[in-house]
């Protein structure tokens, strides 16, 4: 491989891509169709005509950062609670049925006031008032059509069916074949059009459980718990956006059901649909449906800002565990000036067995099983950490991690970056652009979120633009800015041999 | 392998999952607005005919077999090689050298350019070039822009030619899979899936055989340079390219890139032993933990097995998806657990598992195990409901287009029937197969495949909280988990001997 060669082609490779470039964002400004309705949910469409199948990717600008006090985990419950049907959907009597749920809200109201006393606590009126709230709820079980709304979906082809929930949002998607897509249109907005807070008591064990097998019983799960708690104060990002086991056994369904009215409004949600479709009769289509959704203020967006660092964090866990390390340094939300550098920055130290923490901490090293930093962490909706995390290789301390992390991050901010990899990352980020476009529901996650973070969804190739003016200087800036000792957080694993049992 | 789990584990912390994990009868007009006011009224037209496009087969005079599909949709070209032999077939006492073979073959470079100078090449490409090795096979594939498919190829093949297998590569691999060792007891889950294929294989099955210390030490660059000699020849490979070319000169090209190299030994199927363990209830205790990993496991079947379409409607009404009766049953009406479902598994050239599966909090172990049998007795007692029938071929029917709605699934396919020598035309079999599936030929597959007696109840949990619980529904057998020294003997593959039922 001569060199003068390999720079020759690179030349070659560049021109080409930025061609290829300039045809893929021209071809999309013709293929993506955006509108917004008269209730202000904004729809975007592209026809992608390879096969008679769509995806969709609903996406809500809340998530558990939103949660009010006390009742941590609220946005991700209510994502639970869209599967639970409409006052059509899932019920035998929807009359019946509304009235034993209010009865059920009464009874739980009057438990969880008792239940939550510190002082003066009478233990067989809560057992009472426990029992009276159960009965409710097996009365209002009786009129529910067990999972009826993710069956309708499934039975007809569905595939993919989940949604999910982050600190900065909440989103709900899958697949189906082209014809289903009205019965698509009618399911998606009567879900929040006439969504019905069913069995929610049921789903917080649920829940629960979803907190044992992610955070509780897992190492890394309790690592990341804690250092995001020490990380962050002020910023709802301090919290787990799964919620805190007691927040879990108390907020209601009322709760859940103010969450959704506040948040779930038209204006604050966009809908993207790509595949085998017809533009204007989609539009139509979703029109007819998703216009009968009333319309809403946008929420208010106030949250408590982060607080600014000024000395080093740092937790330490002792588990029966191999052994960990993350670290994090506080940096502006996503719509910062700098944003596209630090993508850079995860491009040099991270991407492939070329990126500086691989080979200096993987292969030269040979202290880490893997190594890599990247922006965002645990959202970036709000000021948000850069993190830098490494597996150690057996026989090695996560104290070492950090030690060698910090030798590479010195180097970025002495030289920066080289010509080479700078122009290797900002390949790179163009052809990962262009390998995403063949995927319906890839393109369907983009186009959503791309739209309502920066309110154009054409900023996934912008994006590129800006990836592309990038330089040395910017790096180093941003480096020298960001990652110093006073504005971090450090979160170390350390192995402590378990009573018994499980050993190594 | 690691890595990926941790990567799982950090952005799980971040992002949560809601799961786990054809009814066009109706054609009621909507509306005269163009609303329907139930969902029952909406009309389901017919889906648009759709052939899906089948890639070209070639076989080389070398007897390499190449399938080539066009997609003009992006300046895009990958291609991937399934090469017979694989871990199924490695020697016992050296328990991850097919693993080991294939991060080193692409880590260690070819004869003329060192593995990362490969990196450095091929990365300021934006392109891949990878290899990996699997239970049946081993495999090499790459990922290009159209513009550097030449430059691409010429290192693709000369790996495939002449990999060097350099020897401080397979030291790295060596430490990252001691490292992976090290860690294997950290997480439930995956203590679960180690244990599962023991007890559902056996101990000594190379099905169930995972690397330990003294078998990667074991291992050696001659072992590796072996395996490619005995292996990697044209007459054992399947080639799938999918991308923005012309058929007639990609096989042009690969004809003149491949057409020299001659053939080698014929690979042959491994005879491979299952044993499974013997039925009844495994524990290993885990401290940490305040949930309990719970799985039923027996043997499956092969997918040429003609009730596989019969179970595959089993397993969609007993433990697919949110409708299947344990998600229902276990999960939304008793609230026992987040993560529920199982089957009886089914592999291409050996039978695969039957698992079924549930995490609920220590409190509840007993009563989870409980639900799941009563789940399985009434399995097997009664044949399913004409509308649960209808759900499941529904779902099965309804959803069948996304086997094949991207040419590479299409090309993916293909490959997999050509080499577990399965008809080209599986698919339309599988349709018209789970279409003529009756209720009670889903009562018979479950008495004939679900035996409750043979499972083997595994649980992964903090046994303080549930061993009296366990104990009242029969013998528990503990489960040593104990990682052996690098200085045990490298016939000792199988570490947990048990100790004596209390």
């Amino acid at each position: 491989m001569r060199r003068l060669n390999a720079h020759l082609t690179l030349l070659v490779l560049f021109c080409a891509l930025q061609t290829a470039f300039a045809q893929d964002l021209a071809s999309f400004e013709k293929r993506v169709h955006v509108k917004t309705l008269a209730n202000g949910l904004t729809v975007l469409l592209l026809d992608r005509p390879q096969a008679p199948v769509f995806s969709f990717f609903t996406v809500v600008d809340a998530g558990d950062a939103q949660d009010p006090y006390g009742k941590t985990g609220l946005a991700h419950m209510m994502e639970h609670m869209a599967f639970k049907g409409t006052n059509e959907i899932g019920t035998t009597d929807f009359t019946a049925e509304k009235a034993a749920l209010a009865r059920v809200e009464a009874a739980y109201a009057e438990y969880d006031r008792e239940n939550s006393r510190v002082v003066n606590r009478d233990e067989k009126k809560i057992a009472e008032l426990k029992a009276a709230w159960e009965k409710a709820r097996e009365e209002a079980d009786q009129y529910v059509v067990k999972n009826e709304f993710p069956e309708i979906i499934e039975r007809n082809g569905g595939v993919g069916l989940n949604a999910s929930t982050s600190l900065d949002s909440t989103q709900y998607f899958y697949s189906l074949p082209v014809n289903r897509l009205e019965l698509w249109a009618y399911l998606e907005s009567d879900r929040f059009l006439n969504p019905v807070m069913r069995e929610f008591y049921k789903e917080r064990d649920v829940v629960m459980e979803e907190r044992r097998m992610r955070t509780d019983s897992s190492p890394t799960g309790r690592l990341v718990e804690q250092f995001l708690s020490v990380a962050y104060d002020g910023s709802p990002y301090h919290r787990p956006n799964i919620g805190y086991a007691s927040d879990l056994r108390h907020f209601s369904a009322t709760d859940a059901a103010n969450f959704f009215k506040t948040y779930y409004v038209p204006s604050n949600m966009v809908v993207a649909v790509v595949g085998d479709l017809d533009v204007d009769k989609t539009f139509a289509l979703v029109d007819r449906y998703f216009g009968r959704i009333p319309s809403g203020p946008k929420p208010e967006e106030y949250i408590t800002a982060q607080t600014k660092q000024t000395s080093e964090r740092r937790v330490t866990l002792h588990d029966p565990s191999q052994p960990f390390y993350v670290e994090g340094y506080q940096k502006p939300n996503f719509r910062d000036k700098d944003d596209v550098v630090y993508s850079v920055i995860s491009g040099v130290m991270s991407e492939g067995r070329t990126s500086r923490l691989y080979r200096a901490l993987v292969r030269d090293k040979k202290i880490a099983v893997a190594a890599a930093g990247f922006s965002g962490f645990p959202g970036d909706k709000y000021r948000n950490l850069y993190a830098f995390y490494a597996v150690p290789s057996q026989g090695h301390s996560a104290t070492e991690m950090g030690a060698a992390i910090h030798e590479e991050i010195e180097k970025l901010k002495t030289d920066g970056v080289s010509p080479d990899e700078l122009k290797m990352v900002k390949t790179r980020s163009k052809a990962a652009l262009l390998r995403s476009l063949a995927n319906n529901q890839g393109l369907a996650i983009n186009l959503a979120e791309n739209q309502l973070k920066y309110g154009d969804w054409r900023e996934l190739f912008r994006r590129i633009d800006k990836i592309d003016a990038v330089t040395n200087e910017d790096v180093k800036r941003v480096a020298n800015e960001v990652f110093v000792e006073s504005n971090r957080t450090v979160g170390i694993l350390e192995t402590k041999s378990a009573a018994k049992g499980a050993r190594q | 392998m690691k890595t990926k789990i941790l990567m799982a584990a950090l952005s799980a912390a971040l992002l949560l999952g809601s799961l786990q994990a054809q009814d066009a009868t109706t054609t009621t007009q909507t509306t005269s607005a163009g609303v329907a006011t139930n969902w029952k009224q909406i009309a389901i037209p017919a889906l648009p005919a759709f052939k899906p496009q089948l890639p070209k087969r070639v076989v080389l005079p070398n007897g390499m077999i190449v399938f080539l599909t066009e997609n003009h949709e992006l300046p895009l070209i990958t291609g991937s090689a399934m090469i017979r032999g694989g871990s199924d077939s490695e020697p016992a006492n050296k328990t991850g050298l097919v693993e080991l073979y294939g991060e080193t073959w692409r880590t260690g470079g070819t004869e003329k350019l060192s593995g990362d100078q490969l990196d450095d090449y091929l990365e300021a490409r934006a392109a891949k070039v990878e290899t990996g090795g699997s239970d049946a096979d081993t495999s090499i594939s790459f990922d290009c822009l159209k513009a550097d498919f030449n430059d691409v190829l010429g290192i693709f093949v000369d790996l495939l030619r002449n990999p060097a297998f350099r020897e401080d590569k397979l030291a790295l691999a060596k430490k990252q899979m001691n490292s992976g060792i090290s860690r294997r007891n950290d997480e439930s889950g995956d203590i679960a899936s180690m244990q599962t294929d023991i007890l559902g294989y056996g101990k000594a099955s190379a099905y169930a055989r995972v690397p330990e210390y003294a078998t990667v030490a074991a291992v050696t660059r001659e072992d590796l340079l072996q395996w490619h000699k005995q292996h990697t020849s044209p007459n054992n490979i399947i080639f799938g390219v999918v991308g923005d070319f012309d058929s007639k000169e990609m096989e042009a090209t690969l004809r003149k890139a491949f057409g020299e190299w001659p053939k080698g030994e014929k690979v042959s199927e491994p005879k491979v032993m299952i044993a499974p363990e013997k039925p009844g209830i495994y524990v290993v205790d885990k401290s940490d933990v305040n949930q309990s990993e719970i799985r039923m496991i027996g043997l499956g079947i092969e997918r040429k097995n003609l009730d596989y379409f019969a179970l595959q409607v089993m397993n969609e009404i007993f433990g697919g998806g949110f409708s299947s009766r344990l998600f229902i049953n276990l999960r939304t009406k008793a609230g026992l657990a987040y993560a529920v479902g199982g089957g009886v598994g089914s592999g291409w050239d050996h039978p695969g598992l039957t698992i079924l599966q549930i995490a609920t909090k220590t409190e509840t172990t007993a009563d989870a195990i409980k639900g799941l049998w009563e789940q399985v007795d009434l399995l097997k007692k009664q044949a399913p409901s004409e509308l649960e029938l209808k759900r499941a071929k529904d779902q099965i029917l309804n959803s069948f287009i996304f086997n094949f709605d991207t040419p590479a699934k299409v090309l993916h396919e293909q490959e997999t029937y050509e080499f577990y020598d399965y008809p080209r035309d599986f698919l339309e079999k599988y349709r018209a197969g789970v279409e003529k599936v009756t209720a009670a030929d889903v009562l018979r597959v479950a008495n004939q495949y679900v035996h409750k007696e043979d499972l083997k109840v595994l649980v992964i949990g903090n046994e303080s909280g549930f061993d009296k619980q366990l104990a009242a529904l029969g013998p528990v057998t503990p489960i040593d988990i104990t990682i052996p020294t690098p200085e045990a003997k490298a016939e000792v593959t199988r570490p947990e001997g048990r100790k004596p039922q209390h």
